[in-house]
């Protein structure tokens, strides 16, 4: 599965430090609730991890030591020392641990370049840290939380199962 | 420097499937002329194989004997069926000769009779190789795997003990209960026709790329290049090395024991050793990297300290 | 028969024992074990902790010290071993001589299980290793049909375990040194086969290369899946013909035999992937718990779906059918 256009094409309008705050409040929560995810990541938490999803016209650039995100267009990508490629649905199920290392090399709809055994340290810590982004998400709507999580379990719900095979 | 003793030099098995009389005459010539004081005979990889040097064992025994030579007798690096168990013991029990352990078996047999431990046992450390001492065995040849470091602070630990090095020949890298030997020619092992003797030097597994990688003997995979350790032969003295083994290749054995013997006295530089070796061995690359902690393929050079690639 | 179920982190120990195991084996995060993956295996604290987990549910916890000790450094196994017994693990499984002889000494009364990367194949290997050491258990290489494993048992006084699911090395365990070849970096010395340190991914027009070292380990056609470069189950030329010389991209699975193994006197099962993430883990140690408690007639309906994600989704009964050789 792909994201739907209508899906994409608000994201193409709005602008990139409105998506690198949403993004960044979301990462910077989920690694202050799971401080044990730092701590697996040993010496690859100063990598410069660049995930490029496929059907959005932007990529994401993440360094664990500092914290930050960095939000760039398709066009100008940032150097990075591990990159992987893939539609949003795989990537996202990466981050919560959901999507196996091996289906990283097994399917080709991943491509990883640059230094394979940080991509493979992170895919271990992320598989132990027990992510659930419908939750992160919803922790920062404060009194709406509840709904905003509901309605993400849904989205995820609804992409996973179209793809059950790569998943597990 | 205090002790260094001038090691000894000894001939490994020949571990590709040779026909006797081939074999045979090889040992022959080995007796006659081969400056090496060890021999280790017998066959090791495939217990398919035996039969074909097994008619000739004791006319080689008693030349190699005839020559001065001590000869000890390998045991299989693989044993799983009961006829394989049965041939083990029975070498082991009915031989007045020692034997060269070569997997957990043999060790199980060998103790309290003099024995050695070849380079396809697990030796990575001194304890272990204390544990094999106080067993019974009498030498060890240390794995190719092993770095300087380790064999040095293995022989440290140790003083006193005949420790061994497979310093030529290429490395025997894995075994298994399949034969891609047999399989690459669309035969299986129990069928296999004794395929593997069609190349007595090793069948060529290259990459997709056409990069010289494997060769493939029998069950065994082996590396395409050659261990050469000549330029470490000072260091290994040094640390108190006994033996160097050469490992049998389809080439000039007996100009290969001259090279190294002259190395080891002193008699030449390990520099114009190598160039010679080229000659003798032609077209094969050499390594040297687990010595040197690196990757097995590697080839060190002396003073430069760089890989030379891969072929 | 016993299930002996994976673990690379403790998220997925605890998914083992609620997905049904009977033991859980695991390693430190260090070289003292087969599996020294980045951002795998158990810090002190953590082991501890799941063997409470595991305890409370009455399942055993294995720890896996299975490296060769590297000359010089014993002291880092010798820790491993003395801190692995001190938190409780109900076996220590083993692959070095001297440490299982510091083992069988320190702790006499402390199980030790001897690791595949032992390479015992036969009954006096085995023999050797429970009168020198005092094995109470050996996980057999995988290079014996069933047949072979139903003589060996009834030549021992010792238990077998044996691989069930997962990955399959082709060569006899902890008797290869191929990846070392080409990386620098062994199974024996340093716990890694074939190391993502070392895997390089290539794009040549329209093929994908995938690389070890600086080997070329597969070429992939723009139809093909790719794969991960364990240099074993590469494709390579030998003579004019190209192929996979040694196996196939394929996994392990005796689903098929489990009647045949339980026969032969087979203690225990033991599922590969400490690599695999929780989910892999809970899905096959789930599948695995029902397919042997379920009649043989119904068992490739509770297995289909693990198939599908193995490696190359495809399985193999490997060495245990005598065809494989």
């Amino acid at each position: 599965m792909t994201l739907p256009p209508a899906l994409v094409a608000p994201v193409d309008l709005a602008p990139l430090w409105l998506i690198e705050r949403v993004a960044r409040t979301i990462f910077s929560g989920v690694l202050r609730s799971h401080p044990d995810l730092f701590e697996r990541l040993g010496d690859y938490r100063q990598t410069r991890y660049l995930f490029c999803p496929l059907d959005l016209p932007l990529n994401f650039l993440v360094v664990p030591a500092a914290r930050t995100v960095q939000v760039s267009r398709k066009a100008k990508r940032p150097l990075s020392d591990a990159c992987i490629e893939g539609p949003l649905v795989l990537l996202l199920g990466l981050l919560e641990g959901r999507c196996d290392a091996d289906a990283l090399f097994f399917s080709r709809e991943l491509s990883v370049t640059g230094d394979m055994e940080a991509m493979l340290a992170l895919r271990n810590a992320l598989d132990d840290s027990a992510i659930d982004l419908p939750t992160e998400i919803g922790s920062l709507a404060g009194p709406l939380a509840p709904f905003v999580a509901r309605a993400a379990r849904h989205v995820r719900k609804r992409a996973f199962e179209e793809r059950d095979a790569t998943w597990n | 420097m205090t002790d260094a003793r001038t090691p000894a030099l000894s001939l490994g098995p020949v571990y590709y499937l040779w026909d006797g009389p081939k074999w045979r005459d090889f040992y022959f010539r080995i007796a006659d002329e081969a400056p090496v004081e060890h021999v280790t005979l017998g066959e090791t990889v495939c217990s398919k194989r035996q039969h074909f040097t097994e008619p000739h064992v004791a006319e080689v025994v008693e030349r190699l004997e005839a020559a001065g030579k001590t000869v000890t007798l390998s045991t299989l690096a693989m044993v799983t069926l009961e006829r394989e168990s049965r041939h083990v013991r029975d070498l082991i029990g009915d031989s007045d000769h020692p034997v060269e352990a070569n997997d957990l078996s043999a060790l199980g047999l060998v103790k309290d009779k003099a024995h050695s431990i070849g380079p396809l046992v697990n030796v990575y450390n001194a304890v272990t190789a204390k544990v094999l001492a106080a067993r019974g065995a009498e030498n060890i040849c240390l794995p190719p795997e092993l770095p300087m470091n380790s064999i040095e602070r293995i022989l440290q630990e140790m003083p006193g003990f005949s420790f061994e090095i497979f310093a030529f020949g290429r490395m025997p890298l894995a075994i298994s209960a399949r034969c891609a030997h047999a399989r690459s020619k669309g035969l299986s092992k129990d069928n296999c026709q004794f395929i593997c003797g069609q190349e007595p030097d090793g069948l060529p597994l290259k990459t997709l790329d056409r990069q010289s990688f494997l060769v493939l003997n029998g069950v065994q995979t082996m590396s395409n290049s050659c261990v050469v350790l000549l330029d470490e032969l000072a260091a290994l003295k040094a640390a108190g090395i006994a033996r160097v083994r050469l490992s049998p290749q389809d080439c000039d054995m007996v100009a290969v024991a001259v090279l190294y013997r002259a190395v080891l006295d002193g008699q030449m530089e390990s520099e114009e050793a190598i160039r010679r070796l080229a000659g003798i061995y032609p077209g094969v690359d050499f390594s040297n990297g687990f010595f040197h902690q690196r990757e097995g393929a590697a080839w060190i050079a002396r003073g430069r300290n760089a890989a030379m690639g891969h072929g | 028969m016993e299930l002996i179920c994976p673990a690379g982190t403790p998220s997925a120990f605890r998914e083992a024992v609620d997905a049904g195991a009977d033991a859980v084996y695991c390693g430190f995060r260090d070289e003292t074990n087969a599996r020294n993956f980045p951002g795998l295996n158990f810090s002190r604290p953590e082991l501890r902790e799941s063997i409470g987990y595991a305890r409370s549910k009455a399942v055993q916890t294995f720890v896996a010290l299975n490296t060769f000790m590297r000359a010089g450094s014993e002291a880092l196994w010798y820790q491993a071993a003395d801190d692995a017994v001190a938190l409780g693990a109900d076996a220590l499984i083993l692959a070095d001589f001297g440490l299982m002889a510091y083992v069988a000494e320190k702790y006499p009364d402390q199980r030790l299980h001897v690791s595949v990367q032992a390479s015992a194949s036969n009954r006096d290997a085995i023999r050797f290793l429970v009168e020198a050491f005092g094995a109470k258990r050996v996980v057999l290489p995988r290079i014996l049909t069933v047949q072979d494993i139903a003589r060996l048992t009834r030549q021992i006084d010792c238990e077998v375990e044996v691989f069930a699911f997962g990955g399959l090395c082709v060569m006899a365990e902890g008797r290869c040194s191929l990846s070392s070849y080409a990386t620098g970096k062994s199974p024996n010395m340093n716990g890694v086969c074939s190391p993502a340190s070392h895997v390089k991914y290539r794009q040549d027009g329209d093929t994908m290369v995938s690389e070890l070292g600086a080997y070329t380990i597969n070429r992939f056609g723009p139809d093909e899946a790719s794969g991960y470069p364990t240099l074993c189950k590469g494709r390579f030329e030998i003579g004019d013909a190209h192929g996979y010389a040694f196996e196939d991209p394929v996994s392990l699975d005796v689903v098929d035999q489990l009647d045949a193994l339980r026969e032969a006197g087979v203690s225990a099962l033991k599922i590969e992937g400490r690599q695999r993430g929780k989910a892999y883990v809970a899905e096959v140690v789930s599948s695995m718990k029902k397919a042997l408690a379920a009649p043989a007639s119904e068992r490739n309906a509770l297995v289909a779906r693990l198939r599908s994600m193995s490696e190359g989704q495809r399985t193999t009964a490997g060495a245990y059918d005598k065809r494989w050789r």
